[in-house]
């Protein structure tokens, strides 16, 4: 075990987690929005419009997210038409490559858990909201959509703690996150054990922080 | 469509064959993960806190670092830890592991955290006046988890084991980072030789889909089977 190599190794890996963390809250913001607006389409009575909500999310669970940064970093890049658009500014660049991907694919997922949490919501709510004379865009924004962020809370919870995993995938497009410095530093040193410790040690903490955060947030906004 | 002529003129055939390659490591991971599915539940639902904290340890660490950081933990420590091992026994040649067994422990030792996490739910849902009969019939230790505790625990962890076949088959494309040619290593190989990653990528993500899509069904039928009765 060779100490040394860990205490030397920690700072770099700290830096390295800045980039995983902007990476996370980029990506989950983009996804709530996407997921929201996902969500929202998956109820809609519309069969087609509601196909194409389910086909998007079904895509996007049923490949690897490896296989959707890649077809954005590597695959977008080919289309001649597409480098000449301005699009091409934020395409080029493996960073937003990377979030895009992700927010898509968190996005599907929130999707889903909101979808089910929009559904379980109890039709005595709404049917209440009616009868006091509330309009239908009010109980959507005022009563549904508060209601459905609380009950989706735990399942958006998990969904967080694997996104941050999922950021690990920006090592393969180039970008130094914690998972892409962790692996230059196990392949100049050869010390796998000792740096997994590490960088795992600072995953595993960050997995903490969120999953008490969210325990938190149930307990102040849950049901009494 | 020509790229995916069989033959020497195009990666049909080598795609076909990097397809049987993504599906026999997710079936080797996924059984690796029953093997330590089976170790570490009883462990989970011990009384003991020792053993109880081992099971907890292990669940916890590999569900909360991310899956690519454990395949490199074992693709570059992997051929090490088993030299360091056979040095104890005298043996000191350079030992190379293959891929395919490095990136299928890799992946089952995820695919485990997630089973045992199935099967320690299962178990606890199962009805505590189970348990209480089989010890007032006296059933034997054996009997009694395999007749009595294990087919009502399978008909409850089917569902949530067909998210960890999902995730499973979907973890298999990490593994390419190690070299071992599945589907997104050899997508990755034909893209760069034919300079069209956008076709060959999105050819892989249709055989991904095909995958999930087909061991659904397969999955559902499975479901129906154990959930006669009820």
């Amino acid at each position: 075990m060779d100490i040394n190599l860990m205490i030397t190794s920690f700072p770099k890996l700290l830096g390295a987690t800045v980039v995983t963390l902007k990476l996370l809250s980029l990506s989950l913001f983009f996804g709530l929005f996407i997921g929201l607006l996902f969500a929202i389409l998956r109820l809609n009575k519309n069969k087609i419009i509601n196909k194409f909500a389910y086909g998007y999310s079904y895509v996007f669970r049923g490949t690897p997210l490896l296989v959707q940064i890649f077809i954005i970093y590597f695959g977008l890049g080919q289309i001649e038409y597409f480098r000449s658009t301005f699009l091409w500014v934020v395409f080029k660049e493996p960073y937003w490559c990377a979030i895009i991907a992700f927010a898509l694919n968190t996005g599907a997922y929130t999707s889903e858990i909101l979808r089910s949490a929009f559904q379980t919501i109890k039709p005595g709510f709404i049917e209440a909201g009616k009868s006091l004379g509330i309009s239908n865009k009010i109980i959507f924004y005022k009563i549904q959509i508060p209601i459905a962020i609380r009950q989706s809370l735990p399942a958006y919870g998990n969904e967080i703690i694997l996104m941050m995993k999922g950021t690990s995938l920006a090592s393969t497009v180039t970008l130094m996150d914690l998972t892409g410095v962790a692996k230059y530093i196990i392949s100049t040193t050869f010390k796998p054990i000792e740096v997994f410790i590490v960088a795992g040690g600072i995953y595993l903490f960050m997995t903490f922080i969120i999953h008490n955060s969210i325990k938190f947030l149930e307990k102040k906004y849950g049901y009494q | 469509m020509g790229l995916l002529a069989f033959g020497d003129t195009g990666w049909g055939d080598e795609l076909f064959y990097a397809t049987l390659m993504t599906v026999a490591v997710s079936i080797t991971a996924m059984f690796i993960g029953f093997l330590f599915a089976l170790i570490f539940t009883p462990l989970k639902l011990s009384k003991n806190k020792f053993f109880n904290l081992i099971g907890n340890s292990y669940t916890t660490v590999i569900r909360g670092v991310p899956e690519l950081l454990v395949i490199y933990l074992f693709f570059f420590g992997g051929s090490g830890a088993i030299m360091y091992v056979a040095s104890i026994f005298g043996y000191n040649e350079y030992i190379e592991i293959n891929a395919f067994v490095t990136g299928s422990f890799a992946i089952g030792i995820i695919s485990g955290a997630y089973s045992t996490e199935v099967f320690r739910g299962a178990i606890q849902s199962i009805d505590k006046g189970q348990f209480e009969a089989s010890q007032v019939l006296g059933l034997k230790r054996f009997v009694y988890f395999f007749r009595v505790i294990m087919p009502q625990m399978l008909r409850l962890a089917i569902p949530n084991l067909s998210n960890v076949w999902q995730i499973t088959l979907k973890d298999t494309s990490l593994i390419s980072v190690t070299g071992l040619v599945e589907i997104m290593r050899q997508s990755y190989i034909a893209a760069g030789s034919t300079r069209d990653p956008l076709f060959f990528y999105s050819f892989a993500a249709v055989l991904y889909l095909l995958l999930t899509f087909l061991s659904m069904k397969l999955i559902n039928r499975l479901e129906i089977r154990y959930s006669r009765g009820f």
